[in-house]
């Protein structure tokens, strides 16, 4: 049988199934005498004491597995044990009603519960199952029943359970749960969260995986694609059995290379650097050792809600990314890229017929320059906290480029007046993503601090093919000649005028391509956290001199499928000779 | 009795981080601490009752601070709010 979720945290897993039994917690209502109410409510605050106890435990193994900020998570449950409207209440309840405390426990956490479910930001209301496993914990002490996870097996297990109370995951043990698997869940709940940084594969979201197993019944669980498969044909185990030991062997290969320098054979030395869209994921491209962010998308900023962000929640997170990766290591602040395909309910955008050439990223920005100069204030602010960099996308003229320095010093001006500390020599490039500028390199080139390549407007403006077009994708070709000669043309002008170049589009993290624009000259591959430790591999077994070779060699070919093949070809044999 | 208008920053609302931040400052105060927004009247010393306010990011809401302590009190919050609750 196979189940499909939600893929809450990649990688694979088999074993057999240990099912938390999570039976309703029954609870009778008992009417109380007066004179049993007094020792009602002492049993009630030795309980919640108790449960206090519990749960501060958690907090501390949280911490050591998770890091402070999840272990947060258990600060508002233990807050919540000592709420005055929520134990307040039950203590009002058992006086007023005298009635037995779990009856009155569960009175109070429902009433609770349906105010939660009535939130309409997912984030908040999904925090009910903090109350659930508050509510849950207290109810176990009152009765009476052990709180013991199934965990102390000898032999590791998938554990399938209806759902996963934040404190459940907190004290999962990753020798012993290879893998879980819920019916209920989501991407953001706490449970994901965990599982994620823990590193352990999940599947959320089954709906009815429960009902469905028994334990020790054999599952797979793929947290990548958010599947789960129980008593699978054999073959099917062997197919997943060698997809995991191929990417334990990978990671345990590739882990060995986090905190290395990305140098090639001939002593060159280039910068891996992550793509990232918000502070979770700064998290994930620190953890598969990135030099440095060479793309921080803002856009997140400004999705999914109907005020603009202001100056201080931006500076907030910058601020926050910036601390993160330090004095040293580079993080390149995009401005707004939004327009066109992605629209913001924030922002009345009038819908266009050619969205790609339309009113988008910094044309918007320079037409709004109230929003602009916000988000340039708050990244001129947050570059006092770290090695900050600030890029404009979709420049296509100086006059853009000029325009946009010009709001930016209208930004230092003011932080000056207003005694408020920035790096007034914080880098500030350009992404390259329209021909005309890649054409144009030199005379950006004299105004800019650094060029990143965006290959994927670049290559789809280049060659007129929108690239979710199924019959046109087969013209998306990275390794086009007109492509390549176009990225050459920037980063030789780059360098001539001493400037350094990246690349921030899906090519660079691509295997094939690496080498070619390792030859090509580029100094700063920007690519998604996870493909980073094996361009790493790759770098360091590859030479400069002889990827220029390839390189010089590939850019006097006429098609795309001659560079492909030719590169895959000559690489293999120089990584293997 | 202090009041003061406030606009939550917080990019994902007053959730259970930022929320547990206000409710244990707000929890050192002798002083009665509110938080009115719309229709809703919500102590601002229960975590519950603040999450289940279901305060989202540019919520504007009103501060209101009643007691012995009340000037103390309304100044460390509404710095607590400028700071972004910790966030």
């Amino acid at each position: 049988m196979e189940y499909r979720g939600i893929a809450a945290a990649p990688g694979y897993a088999l074993g057999k199934v240990s099912l938390l039994q999570q039976r309703e917690i029954a609870v009778t209502k008992r009417s109380l005498s007066p004179w049993e109410i007094p020792a009602e409510m002492t049993r009630l605050e030795t309980e919640a004491a108790q449960a206090i106890g519990e749960i501060t435990a958690i907090r501390e193994v949280a911490r050591q597995k998770l890091g402070d900020e999840e272990a947060e998570i258990f600060t508002a449950q233990i807050l919540a044990l000592e709420d005055p409207e929520y134990i307040g209440g039950i203590a009002e309840k058992i006086r007023q009603e005298a009635i037995n405390a779990e009856a009155a426990v569960q009175a109070v956490t429902e009433q609770f519960l349906a105010l939660f479910a009535e939130i309409d930001n997912e984030y908040i209301r999904e925090r009910g199952a903090d109350l659930r496993d508050v509510s849950q914990r207290l109810l176990r002490r009152l009765l009476g029943i052990s709180t013991e996870l199934p965990a102390d097996k000898t032999e590791t297990v998938i554990l399938v359970a209806h759902d996963l109370a934040p404190s459940d995951t907190a004290q999962l043990d990753r020798d012993k749960v290879a893998g879980f698997a819920t019916d209920v869940g989501g991407r953001t709940s706490h449970s994901a969260i965990m599982a994620r940084s823990m590193g352990i594969p999940a599947v959320v979201g089954l709906e009815n995986v429960v009902a469905a197993v028994k334990p020790g019944d054999f599952a797979i669980i793929d947290g990548d694609i958010g599947l789960v498969l129980i008593n699978p044909p054999e073959d099917l185990i062997r197919h997943y059995q060698a997809k995991k030991m191929q990417a334990d062997a990978r990671r345990q290969e590739y882990e060995k290379l986090i905190g290395v320098p990305s140098v090639t054979q001939d002593g060159c030395r280039v910068e891996l650097v992550a793509n990232i869209g918000n502070v979770e994921d700064a998290k994930v491209a620190l953890a598969n050792g990135a030099e440095g962010v060479g793309l921080f998308r803002t856009e997140f900023l400004y999705m999914g809600r109907n005020e603009l962000p202001n100056e201080e929640e931006q500076f907030a997170v910058y601020k926050k990314v910036a601390l993160l990766f330090g004095r040293e290591r580079p993080v390149v602040i995009r401005s707004l890229d939004i327009g066109g395909d992605k629209e913001l309910p924030c922002l009345a955008m009038a819908r266009e017929l050619n969205p790609f050439l339309g009113h988008r990223a910094i044309r918007l920005c320079l037409d709004q320059t109230a929003l602009f100069k916000t988000q340039l204030r708050a990244i001129l602010r947050a570059s006092a906290y770290g090695n900050i960099k600030l890029m404009y996308p979709m420049i296509a003229t100086l006059e853009e480029l000029r325009d946009a320095n010009r709001l930016l010093e209208e930004g230092r001006r003011e932080l000056r007046r207003e005694n408020i500390a920035f790096n007034p020599a914080m880098e500030v490039g350009i992404m390259v993503e329209i021909p005309a500028v890649a054409v144009m390199a030199d005379q950006f080139a004299r105004e800019v601090d650094f060029f990143s390549i965006g290959t994927n407007d670049l290559i789809q403006y280049t060659m007129a093919a929108d690239r979710m077009n199924e019959k046109v994708a087969y013209l998306y070709q990275p390794f086009n000649p007109a492509v390549l000669r176009l990225i050459q043309g920037v980063i030789t002008a780059g360098h001539r005028a001493g400037k350094w170049v990246g690349m921030c589009g899906e090519m660079a993290g691509e295997a094939a391509a690496v080498p070619l624009l390792l030859g090509m000259g580029l100094d700063e591959f920007s690519m998604s956290a996870g493909a980073i430790l094996q361009a790493r591999a790759m770098i360091r077994r590859l030479n400069r001199k002889e990827a220029g070779c390839i390189a010089t060699a590939a850019l006097e070919m006429a098609s795309a499928a001659e560079i492909k093949q030719y590169v895959e070809q000559e690489v293999c044999l120089n990584i293997e000779s | 009795m202090i009041a003061r208008q406030v606009v939550i920053n917080n990019r994902s609302g007053l959730h259970a981080r930022p929320a547990a931040v206000f409710v244990q400052n707000a929890g050192k105060f002798k002083s009665a601490i509110t938080i009115k927004h719309q229709e809703k009247t919500i102590n601002g010393k229960s975590i519950l009752s603040v999450l289940a306010g279901g305060l989202s990011c540019g919520a504007a809401i009103e501060l209101l601070v009643d007691g012995e302590d009340e000037q103390a009190a309304a100044d460390a919050l509404m710095q607590l709010f400028a700071a972004g609750l910790g966030e």
